[in-house]
């Protein structure tokens, strides 16, 4: 217990726990902008290739973070092609690595969503005087409870990873270090109580954040 | 009476297979044309080739007098109303889904509920308005999906099979309903079935397609009175007489 008192007392956690929520949120929020509208393509448009897309996407959510990371960070490496930027080892880089790691995930999730309804439906509503706009909102609608399926394994995917926002953030303290970046350091130092409190801490977030959106998720299902 | 929909010339083409092939077929204002034939003779895809769901290889689909070539596909569509044969509710409430293709027109919302509760009224389910569509029997939710078409005043409405999968009393009772609906408003109605007894009674006229083809269109009396060919008549079950 004192370990906890210890944990929850310290403003540096707090500072963590905070940074891991904002980044890991908005890299699903990113993640959300692409992986809607890519997947409602995949799931509706016919071009030539289609398959073959949604096959990349699928294998994409499987996607190593390190892998990812090291992509990230050649691309935002001072002599890579982004190094002009000056994003590595930045909030901003961990944000970019999560995008990449959740897009596949929301795309793939998505485009499976859409792909479940009545394909009539989509006639139906073009019959009864739909835009192509008023069509994707309404089979957004439709999709909502997958969709927020498909939301939450977005963030637990970005959430609990550590290996892109290692090498694309660096760690540093009170900049980059996240929940999961603070455990593996606090490991390495032999700080075993205290990866074990932040562990705790972060599962919570985590749990807290996957509940809420559970709940929205089930009422609408009961409704 | 004047023409709302005029075809000519028309060919569709699935899978190099051709699916319909219409040389000319005309509906005047208010009339009912009952579109009979088996299943897979292509009429529902006269259907959705007429409300702009399906591009034809050729042929030319004049509706009211135009070739709508000024309008887009959507507001081509705005002057329809098409009913499928599954009801298609949204996962909302029954008045919503009545309401839906009028919101989708963005008219305003006072009148968008008036007309939406009239058509529920008119169909006999204003008692289900508040329900949840995915808690409606087959005949409700037939309805409902009828209402919402009506409830959009369209200048031609399209009905592909509507009272499939219904049991027998609520397809009659549906079909005596939808019969002095369609009387009162005098709404022009492409009905598509392959019930020849629901297209006598509901179809000023009946357009016989088999394998395609559109082989005979005339009133009731016409088509069964001089049956154009042998296959018609062998479609009506003119030949066991």
């Amino acid at each position: 217990m004192d370990l906890f008192r210890t944990i929850f007392s310290d403003p540096e956690v707090w500072q963590i726990t905070v940074l891991s929520l904002k980044l890991s949120g908005l890299g699903t929020l990113f993640s959300l902008l692409i992986g809607l509208p890519v997947g409602t393509l995949l799931a509706y448009a016919k071009f030539p290739g289609r398959s073959f897309f949604m096959g990349i996407v699928n294998a994409g959510m499987g996607l190593p973070p390190v892998v990812v990371g090291l992509a990230v960070a050649m691309l935002l490496w001072r002599s890579g092609p982004l190094g002009s930027l000056r994003l590595i080892y930045t909030p901003s880089a961990i944000v970019i690595a999560q995008t990449v790691i959740a897009a596949p995930v929301v795309t793939g999730l998505t485009a499976a969503a859409l792909q479940q309804l009545n394909p009539r439906l989509r006639l139906q509503l073009l019959g009864l005087g739909a835009s192509q706009t008023q069509v994707i909102l309404h089979m957004w609608w439709e999709a909502r409870l997958p969709l927020l399926a498909a939301l939450m394994a977005g963030f637990g995917s970005v959430i609990s990873e550590v290996g892109a926002s290692m090498m694309v953030g660096g760690n540093i303290r009170y900049q980059t270090r996240v929940l999961t970046t603070a455990i593996v350091l606090e490991t390495s130092k032999g700080q075993f109580d205290f990866a074990i409190g932040l562990s705790v801490l972060l599962l919570t977030v985590t749990f807290l954040i996957n509940l809420t959106l559970t709940w929205v998720q089930q009422r609408g299902a009961k409704q | 009476m004047s023409i709302v929909l005029e075809i000519h010339d028309l060919l569709v083409r699935l899978d190099q297979k051709i699916v319909l092939d219409i040389e000319t077929l005309t509906v005047e204002t208010g009339e009912i044309l009952a579109v009979v034939g088996p299943n897979g003779a292509g009429k529902s895809t006269l259907l959705q080739v007429i409300a702009r769901l399906l591009k034809p290889e050729r042929g030319v689909i004049s509706f009211n007098g135009s070739h709508g070539t000024g309008e887009t596909d959507t507001q081509y569509r705005r002057h329809m109303g098409l009913v499928l044969q599954e009801p298609l509710l949204l996962d909302t409430t029954v008045l919503d889904n009545v309401a839906t293709g009028l919101r989708f027109r963005q008219l305003p919302r006072i009148e968008i509920k008036q007309r939406a509760e009239t058509w529920l009224k008119r169909f006999g389910i204003e008692h289900l308005r508040n329900r949840p569509a995915c808690k409606l029997s087959g005949g409700e939710a037939k309805r409902v999906s009828l209402a919402r078409a009506f409830a959009l005043q369209p200048d031609l409405l399209l009905l592909d099979e509507p009272f499939s999968a219904l049991d027998s009393p609520t397809r009659a009772s549906l079909l005596d309903d939808l019969k002095s609906i369609l009387t009162e408003t005098n709404t022009t109605t492409i009905f598509i079935t392959h019930d020849l007894k629901e297209a006598t009674s509901l179809g000023d006229r009946i357009a016989v397609i088999l394998n395609g083809k559109l082989l005979q269109c005339g009133t009731p009396e016409e088509i069964y009175s001089y049956p154009k060919d042998a296959e018609v008549r062998s479609f009506l079950g003119l030949d066991a007489r």
